[in-house]
């Protein structure tokens, strides 16, 4: 194991976990969405703002799971290094 | 330079989860690392609450005071988050979901305190997660027999099956990697800054440290207690 092969395998997992991470753009847009429709509906009923914004929380809560996972990935790769033998 | 880039670029960061002592164990080498001294840490904290409150509420008088006081909003608000799901399923299961709200609310708040967050470790949420799912079959197979969870195995045909397995096995991963990953992020985060940013890091990390301790975590631990319930109760529901 050369020294050249274990930085170009580093280097290419810094490169995987910055490509992992594009992944928080899913739930940035689900979560934008969330708000937005909890915005309308503030607006229509204000007086259910306190259930609407606790729903909201949980709703965003969970979209952001899948952003989560990239991130994992993108630990992972940074500093577990799978990849090196 | 055989680091990661991250860590070459700042000696002072430093997020891992570090052995403190190993011992030997049927030839296994076991460690006891920083996440376990930080959950005992964490659990005397709540035990010596549990001492208080218990002592208090023997002596309660009829106008409480401060401690009564906060004593009895926790137990009513925990009481009315765990009724408004699951029904009347409730009372069984009020004690084990009180209980995982507030050791992970206190763990993950303890990262305010300077503690690594122990849920910030898969080890302990994998546990969690491991403890809901078990609770989740367990009462599947009390209320609905074994003839309504073979029925719902084959749901919709009977080659289905190995899809409703992975199902099945997909809640308690998804529910423990959540709960870490949502606290890692903010444990690698605050380490970031203040490793990184150990100049300017004067005041105002306390604002993210109220984002990312404070809200974070009780939101995750809200998710976590609202969908162990969710699976619990629709586990126990019979047509």
């Amino acid at each position: 194991m050369g020294e050249f092969n274990t930085n170009f395998i580093l280097g290419c997992s810094a490169i995987g976990a910055g490509l992992a991470v594009i992944a928080g753009i899913g739930p940035g847009v689900g979560q934008g969405i969330a708000a937005g429709h909890a915005a309308a509906a503030v607006g229509r009923n204000p007086g259910a703002k306190s259930d609407i914004t606790s729903t909201m929380l949980l709703g965003q809560a969970v979209a952001e799971t899948t952003g989560l996972y990239g991130l994992l990935i993108a630990m992972l790769l940074l500093f577990v290094k799978p990849l090196l033998p | 330079m055989g680091q990661g880039v991250l860590l070459t670029a700042g000696a002072d960061i430093d997020f891992m989860i570090h052995g403190v002592f190993s011992y030997e164990l049927f030839g296994q080498t076991l460690w006891i690392t920083t996440t376990h001294i930080c959950v005992l840490i964490v659990l005397l904290i709540i035990t010596g609450f549990c001492i208080a409150a218990n002592r208090v509420i023997k002596r309660a008088s009829d106008v409480p005071g401060t401690f009564q006081n906060i004593v009895e909003l926790v137990v009513e608000m925990l009481d009315n988050m765990i009724g408004g799901v699951m029904g009347k399923f409730s009372p069984q299961f009020r004690n084990y979901i009180g209980t995982i709200f507030i050791f992970i609310l206190v763990s993950n708040i303890s990262g305010l305190f300077g503690l690594r967050a122990p849920t910030a470790d898969y080890g302990v949420t994998l546990a969690l997660g491991l403890i809901t799912f078990t609770l989740i079959h367990f009462n599947k197979f009390r209320y609905k027999k074994a003839k309504g969870v073979l029925a719902e195995l084959c749901d919709p045909w009977p080659f289905w099956a190995p899809i409703n397995i992975i199902g099945y096995i997909a809640v308690p991963v998804s529910l423990s990697l959540r709960l870490f990953a949502n606290v890692l992020s903010g444990t690698v985060m605050m380490a970031l800054i203040y490793g990184l940013l150990a100049k300017f890091a004067i005041v105002w990390p306390a604002a993210l440290h109220v984002y990312f301790d404070l809200f974070s975590g009780a939101i995750q631990t809200y998710v976590f207690c609202m969908l162990t319930m969710t699976y619990i109760a629709d586990a126990c529901t019979t047509e």
